[in-house]
């Protein structure tokens, strides 16, 4: 599975750390539905570090599609829910 | 089990905006092979926009290492305007002084963060220009191979991994190019306001006074000594002059209408005296009718004068 951070690149990882990463994701999500900020940077922090213990770097002149993208590190909760509402976060 | 229709999730929900943003691109387009071309057109632009944006986050970084220079410059200068205050016993000025150390110090403390986070942008948006490279350059590569092996059927579905892949890559990068570019704004505004405050003195004034008032009181103080020394200088001329030029301005002065704002000043006495000597003693009469006459030479003078010069060339002339 292939896992894009935003500003940081692409990572391949396997399907148990998929798994993992996708119930921490859950974190991530249960904190911006709450609006509680502390705990999004929370469990954003842990997603990332997550990444990157168990991803490798995609070689940059692979052109895949990513199927998990992560928000950047120091991305603020207001700018992830931009993201996920598809309202002009992303250019173009 | 989760319901996984409505919970999949952050990272998965934005995965899927990022494609539905590329398929719209996608589905604008009717000839496959355009899309290759336009693709890559964009991708290019996309380049040198962000290569741009690295340069200006530089410029602005500059900018506040700069700033941060002059309010570094700034606390020294306090900093030895109070050990010299200290020095003098003025203690209250050197608190002070110390105090606006203080003062410049946190703005300098508050610089050196954003410069920190100038610099990290600049890395970030250096390295998203390289991967952009990267995927561009894999880009034409795969977009030669499309165009020279598939027919415009048979392409669709690799122009559209191609596209998916690298559409990704530029929504990924021109995200970071508008947050660079919303910091550097931050940053400028920031630091316009600092080089306001430095060029109006008000910066100083953070922790109230006018501006550089410490210097100004340190050199007073310093120079005072010379002031009383020259003060008593001039008393001890005064007082040997005074008598004579009192009686003779005195006199002199009486008669004259026009003289009249002088008058009081050298009817006080003791401080006005050591000027009017040298004025004071014209007649009445002269002051009135000396402009006149310099005008009436000049005016008739000057043409009188030319005429002469003007004839001498003439008879130069006539000798031929």
């Amino acid at each position: 599975m292939i896992v894009r951070i935003l500003s940081g690149g692409q990572f391949r990882i396997d399907d148990e750390a998929a798994t993992q990463l996708n119930q921490m994701d859950a974190d991530l999500e249960a904190a911006v539905e709450a609006g509680d900020e502390a705990a999004f940077t929370d469990a954003l922090t842990r997603l990332l570090a997550h990444v990157h213990a168990h991803g490798a770097p995609l070689p940059p002149d692979i052109l895949e599609s990513s199927d998990l993208i992560l928000p950047h590190e120091d991305s603020s909760m207001d700018e992830v829910r931009k993201l996920l509402t598809d309202e002009g976060l992303i250019p173009g | 089990m989760k319901g996984t229709a409505a919970r999949m999730g952050v990272m998965k929900r934005v995965s899927l905006v990022f494609k539905a943003k590329a398929n719209r691109a996608l589905d604008k387009m009717e000839d496959p092979r355009e899309t290759l071309d336009y693709s890559y057109q964009r991708q290019l632009e996309l380049l040198t926009k962000v290569r741009r944006g690295v340069a200006d986050v530089a410029t602005s970084r500059k900018r506040v290492e700069l700033q941060m220079n002059q309010l570094q410059q700034q606390a020294d200068k306090l900093q030895t305007q109070a050990r010299k205050a200290l020095g003098m016993g003025r203690e209250d000025l050197a608190r002070e002084a110390l105090t606006r150390k203080s003062s410049a110090q946190t703005q300098l403390d508050e610089l050196a963060t954003q410069y920190a986070q100038l610099q990290a942008e600049e890395e970030k948006l250096t390295l998203a220009s390289q991967r952009l490279q990267a995927k561009v350059d894999a880009f034409r590569t795969r977009k030669e191979t499309i165009k020279a092996t598939y027919t415009a059927a048979e392409a669709q579905t690799r122009i559209n991994e191609a596209f998916s892949g690298i559409s990704e890559e530029m929504g990924d990068v021109g995200m970071a190019i508008q947050r660079a570019e919303d910091k550097t704004a931050q940053m400028q505004a920031r630091a316009g306001a600092i080089d306001e405050l430095m060029a109006s003195g008000a910066l100083d004034d953070a922790v109230g006074g006018r501006r550089d008032d410490i210097q100004s009181e340190l050199d007073m103080m310093s120079a005072s000594s010379d002031v009383e020394r020259e003060l008593a200088m001039l008393k001890g001329e005064i007082t040997a002059t005074a008598p004579k030029q009192l009686e003779g301005s005195a006199s002199n002065g009486s008669g004259q209408g026009s003289q009249a704002p002088q008058q009081p000043q050298q009817s006080e006495g003791p401080y006005a005296p050591p000027a009017p000597p040298q004025y004071a003693p014209p007649p009445p009469t002269e002051p009135v009718q000396q402009p006149e006459a310099a005008q009436q030479s000049q005016a008739n003078g000057l043409p009188v004068a030319d005429l002469p010069g003007l004839a001498d060339e003439p008879q130069d002339g006539d000798r031929s």
